[in-house]
């Protein structure tokens, strides 16, 4: 196996003296995606932000081999991190084309700009259409689309993304699932914050679940679908009617 | 009150309204970028106006002092800041813009000042004195505690505003000064006689008006600065770096501020405190657009501009009064029609 | 407070009172001592406004200005000995600030803060301007303190009086913010939209903190006027008012004490500079403004919640005495009448919502009737913690009705909501931090205290709050949080703030119980315990309504479901129909990618 992309080791996040995320160490492989799972309050989005370092965190990280800790958001996204967050945080009394410019604002060349817009149009063709329109005008599926887009616009070689089917509908949410895999074949990895246990793991290649702040099981994805107590606590109601 | 008083007044109004608005904008700027309420623009209108009127008398201007102490107070910040992470290319990059631009300004200015310049090149001059001082500001003061409540930002920008205007009555005396119009041209038009130096605010003011519209709409930075007043996490995760957008915000405000003082400079007697009361109506018309919407707070600038005109033709001791007291309804209106329950930060 | 700091405190008290009677003290600092004490006072009502209730005023000074232009105005020119223009002067600008306030606290966000800059500079160009006010000129003439006939025009009698003033002045605020009133104006700063599902009118709340902070600062202006004997317009002016925030907030807005250190820093320092900064740099000139900004400035970059949480950390924690519980019962508010088991307590008909174009809840309609669990479940984003929030009042619904016990409430804001006996909790749990755990909880109990802010500010609501804090006692002891009485609520982990969150709602002794993810960051013993609360408060005849992911919780403690998806009724049954129903499963689990 290849050397981790992403590696973290140790992660505490703490609010005052509340700890939303205690001794956490997760890796990312190359070309992979790794999803964490867990409900609400777990600490998942502050994981996250964490490793993004829009939060505050103790605690070991290192991507593509370099010690990141002490590197700010931006240097982070210079080094091919970024993070889609669960409210997309556009900007949005700006353009969607302005959107995506924006996203490419650490490109150091920008010869391959139009490039990279191209594939954009072409991954999310809805956008297109809409390119001169306000994002804050954009329906709900289609800022997911931007937030996304947005994120690639900078090139990265890891792309997280925190709850990306929130709020939509499935046909939607399958869209927004097929482009996460076409873009994991494209080399891309993936850490996938996600609700939806049974999509997050039939499209992950390795798990972990996260309980008040703490990895309480981890594994490869296939193993977790059939595991009694992701069963039980994720895919509740399955198991309770079958 | 004939028709020849009005226009006089409303061509005052407007004049004085020009700068207000362009006080205005950088508030607004600087505040929907940093969230600092940049209480000493003030300051930067009566440095840039009383640097002007001591290099026209053929002498070296005090704030260039101030502008090479507050270079090494931006720094040391600077350096403290990001001492973790400090390679040689940045540390030059950052000694070169905060120790050495100052230094070859002051050099600048010893050398041109005795010999009193052409008037262009001593307003060139004040710009380049005053306007770096809104960067070293930010660097210096505002960018160590960039994170901190809108409150802690606003008592701290009140604490700068006491330090400089304390340093202005030092520089500059307690005397004001007025500086020769930039323009002495005249233009009769009808009952109305037109000032050169009206046109000239008027000019310059439009200039700087579409030039910053431009900035903002067609260039990437314009952009990044609009993308931080928008949505200040977004930013960051497309990599905007926040200090970055607060020096340009800075910069431009402190070229807004200096550029306003010249501007008033030869059409009332500046003083080492006047600033205050100016950046205070620009403050109000700013506040009127809600800190965040700049045709509104231009709007509201000649508003009160003109106010302020046939107020003190009116009632010239309750000029102030009337200003002030003509905000409160406006803030109501403008308060009404939003959601009334939302907990503050 | 513990007993080393009350301690610590009644011997700077005594020093102080002490100071003038030490040999060797110079009469000039009895001088400084005394403006330092007339400018605590201003700053202790701005720790009321700004630290506590979080509205920022520029305008302080203009209060200072009614107080001491009053006395001025009655004792020169209609004769009134001093202390009888005390109440005339409390009461003008209680009633200026009361009605400056009903106009301009209804501005938001920065308008505020601007509003009353444009207050106290009209105030000071319209009495520099008019005859009445004796113009820029100002009044002369006022005569000393006198009380009885004992005149306080010496030094250090009018300090010992103005030591007097502070002193009564601290114990009235400290009683004020630890009363009832004062936990509803504590609420404002961060639990604003709680403390109205609690009945508690935030707006009401606000002026009251405005009046109270324009009071004081009358008061200091009453004080400074006898003391200087002659008033101009000019200590009346923004910039002064500026100098009291800056007091205020440098010493650590929202303390106490931060409000006399304050004071006592920007007094002494200013001061103090002008003596030694010429002797010092040699050169006459005003450099203290540059010192004095710079300072400031720097005390920022180190400290920036102020000087006051830092020194507070030498004497440890501020836990309170608390009122112990009183035998007689009966001066609350008697627990409301129960609903007979199984009689309908709420019915939603058709509700509807919509953000813009955007349809959060669409058509919605179910019952709860009283002693039942139902459980309203679903994806997020699908319009379960909106429904909550039309149900309570905070949103106002679109179209549809919500009828409580067959009246209509729909449309009703959301502390007349309360009032009804319907209480809830937050998905994202608003408490306030800055208040111990009781003391959130005993905002529950607003609506069934009387007491108002006299009483609290003179302490005459002490059985009350004794019955108030005996019964959040109670409250937290069934959420199994009573040892963390007198933590603060900011410092609990997020499972058990969604407990305490519990407890207050259970303190309004409610009909109707909404709670939403009560259980999410709760482990699995502490899950059990909870349904267990649930179901005993079930069985005394409440009818509750729950938003929960954790599906065992709910399918094991629910009477009936009703199952959302984008905005939408997907189905309504008993758990065990729900868990069989595919329309269910297919939105719930998602799609298979």
């Amino acid at each position: 196996m290849s050397a981790p992309l992403l590696s973290v080791a140790g992660l505490c996040v703490s609010y005052g003296r509340v700890e939303a995320v205690r001794d956490v160490s997760i890796t990312v492989a190359p070309g992979a995606i790794v999803t964490i799972l867990g409900p609400n309050g777990a600490g998942k989005t502050s994981l996250l932000g964490a490793v993004m370092g829009v939060l505050r965190s103790r605690g070991t990280l290192a991507f593509a081999g370099a010690p990141i800790e002490r590197r700010a958001v931006e240097r982070r996204v210079a080094d091919g991190m970024c993070l889609v967050p669960e409210k997309r945080e556009l900007f949005v009394t700006m353009s969607v084309e302005d959107n995506l410019r924006l996203g490419g604002f650490r490109r150091r060349a920008s010869s391959d700009y139009g490039a990279t817009l191209d594939r954009m149009w072409t991954l999310f063709p809805r956008l297109k259409e809409r390119r001169a329109q306000m994002a804050g005008t954009l329906s709900g599926g289609e800022r997911q689309m931007l937030a996304m887009a947005r994120a690639l616009m900078s090139g990265p070689k890891l792309l997280m993304l925190d709850e990306p089917s929130l709020g939509l509908a499935p046909l939607i949410v399958r869209d927004i699932f097929r482009i996460v895999a076409e873009l994991r074949d494209s080399g891309v990895s993936i850490l996938l914050v996600e609700q939806n246990a049974r999509a997050a793991l039939e499209l992950a290649d390795y798990g972990y679940v996260l309980e008040n702040g703490s990895v309480v099981l981890e594994g490869p994805a296939a193993a977790l679908r059939q595991d009694e107590r992701v069963i039980a606590a994720y895919l509740g109601i399955r198991s309770v009617a079958t | 009150m004939d028709l020849s008083i009005v226009l006089i007044l409303l061509q005052d109004g407007v004049t004085n309204a020009a700068i207000y608005a362009l006080l205005a904008l950088a508030l607004v700027l600087v505040f929907t970028v940093t969230r600092v309420i940049f209480v000493p623009v003030g300051e930067f209108v009566s440095f840039g106006a009383l640097s002007l009127a001591a290099l026209e008398a053929g002498r070296m201007p005090g704030t260039v002092w101030l502008l090479v102490i507050l270079g090494v107070a931006a720094a040391a910040a600077t350096l403290f800041a990001g001492r973790r992470d400090l390679t040689v290319r940045s540390v030059a990059l950052t000694l070169a813009e905060t120790i050495l631009l100052p230094l070859a300004i002051a050099a600048l200015t010893a050398f041109l000042a005795p010999h009193k310049p052409p008037q262009l090149v001593q307003v060139a001059l004040a710009l380049l004195i005053v306007a770096p001082m809104g960067v070293y500001t930010y660097s210096a003061v505002f960018r160590p505690i960039a994170e901190a409540s809108v409150l802690v930002l606003l008592i701290v920008s009140v604490a700068l505003h006491l330090a400089l205007v304390g340093l202005g009555l030092i520089f500059f005396g307690a005397e004001g000064s007025r500086t020769e119009a930039l323009s002495r041209a005249s233009v009769t038009l009808g009952d109305l006689f037109v000032s050169g130096q009206a046109v000239v605010v008027l000019g310059v003011t439009a200039a700087l008006m579409v030039g910053l519209y431009l900035f903002f709409e067609r260039t990437l930075i314009g952009k990044a600065l609009r993308a931080t007043a928008v949505n200040r996490l977004g930013a960051r995760l497309v990599g905007i770096s926040p200090g970055f957008s607060g020096r340009v915000a800075f910069a431009l405000a402190g070229v807004i501020g200096a550029l306003g003082g010249i501007l008033i400079s030869p059409l009332t007697t500046i003083y080492y405190d006047t600033g205050f009361i100016i950046g205070l109506k620009g403050f109000v018309a700013a506040i009127i657009g809600g800190l965040v919407s700049y045709p509104l707070a231009a709007a509201a600038a000649i508003m009160v501009g003109v106010l302020e005109s046939f107020a003190s033709f009116w009632a010239s001791e309750f000029k102030e009064v009337i200003v002030f007291m003509i905000i409160v309804p406006i803030l109501l209106a403008r308060s009404y029609g939003t959601t009334v329950l939302e907990d503050e930060e | 407070m513990s007993a080393s700091a009350r301690t610590a405190l009644l011997l700077l008290v005594a020093f102080a009172a002490a100071l003038p009677f030490i040999p060797g003290v110079p009469p000039y600092w009895i001088t400084v001592a005394a403006y330092i004490g007339m400018a605590a006072i201003v700053a202790l009502g701005i720790v009321v406004l700004t630290g506590v209730a979080a509205v920022v005023s520029f305008g302080q000074a203009m209060f200072v200005g009614f107080g001491a232009y009053t006395t001025a105005i009655l004792t020169t020119r209609h004769g009134w000995p001093p202390l009888a223009t005390l109440p005339v002067a409390i009461g003008i600008a209680g009633l200026l600030a009361w009605g400056i306030g009903a106009i301009t606290l209804r501005l938001k966000g920065h308008y505020l803060p601007v509003a009353t800059i444009a207050w106290n500079i009209s105030f000071f160009y319209l009495t520099g301007s008019l005859d009445y006010f004796r113009r820029f000129d100002g009044i002369a003439g006022i005569p000393p303190l006198s009380i009885f006939g004992i005149s306080f025009a010496e030094v250090t009698r009018f300090y010992l009086v103005t030591l007097l003033v502070v002193v009564a002045l601290v114990v009235v605020t400290r009683n004020l913010l630890d009363s009832r009133v004062g936990r509803s104006i504590r609420s404002l700063k961060g639990g604003a939209l709680a403390a109205e599902s609690f009945g508690v009118d935030t707006g009401r709340a606000k002026i009251l903190a405005f009046v109270y902070a324009g009071v004081l600062a009358a008061i200091s202006g009453w004080l400074y006027a006898h003391f200087q004997r002659a008033i101009n317009p000019s200590p009346f002016n923004v910039n002064v008012s500026i100098d009291y925030l800056l007091m205020a907030v440098a010493g650590g807005v929202g303390q106490i004490g931060g409000a006399i250190l304050g004071a006592a820093l920007v007094t002494i320092v200013r001061d103090k500079l002008q003596d030694v900064l010429p002797w010092l740099i040699g050169a006459q000139g005003n450099y203290e403004a540059i010192v004095f900004g710079t300072v400031l400035i720097l005390i920022f970059q180190f400290a920036p919640e102020g000087l006051w949480p830092y020194l507070r950390r030498l004497f440890g924690p501020p836990a309170r005495a608390r009122p112990e519980s009183a035998g007689a019962a009966g001066l609350l508010r008697p627990a409301r009448e129960r609903p007979a088991p199984g009689a309908e307590i709420l019915r939603v008909t058709n509700l509807r919502k919509a953000f813009g174009g955007l349809v959060a809840v669409n058509d919605l309609s179910f019952t709860v009737q009283a002693g039942e669990i139902v459980g309203l479940i679903g994806p997020n984003g699908a319009g379960k913690s909106t429904s909550f929030n039309l149900v309570t009042g905070v949103l106002a619904a679109t179209g549809g009705s919500i009828a409580f016990r067959g009246e209509e409430i729909c449309g009703r804001p959301a502390r007349r909501v309360a009032a009804l006996g319907i209480a809830r909790t937050f998905q994202h749990v608003k408490l306030v931090h800055g208040m111990s755990t009781i003391e959130n909880v005993a905002l529950g109990h607003h609506l069934r205290g009387r007491a108002g802010a006299l009483q609290g500010a003179l302490r005459l609501d002490r059985a009350e709050e004794a019955q108030i804090f005996a019964d959040a006692r109670r409250q937290l002891e069934r959420v199994g949080l009573l040892d963390c009485a007198d933590t603060l609520a900011g410092e609990l982990a997020l499972g058990q703030q969604r407990l305490v969150e519990i407890a207050r709602a259970l303190a309004l002794d409610p009909v109707l119980l909404l709670l939403d993810e009560p259980a999410a960051g709760l482990r699995h013993a502490e899950k059990t315990a909870l349904a267990g609360l649930l179901r005993r408060v079930r069985a005394e005849g409440v009818a509750i309504l729950l938003v929960e992911h954790d599906m065992d919780f709910v399918m094991g403690l629910t009477d009936r479901l009703v199952v959302m998806n984008f905005g939408s009724e997907l189905a309504q049954g008993s758990p065990a129909d729900i868990q069989r129903n595919p329309a269910v499963l297919e939105a719930y689990l998602g799609s298979a990618a």
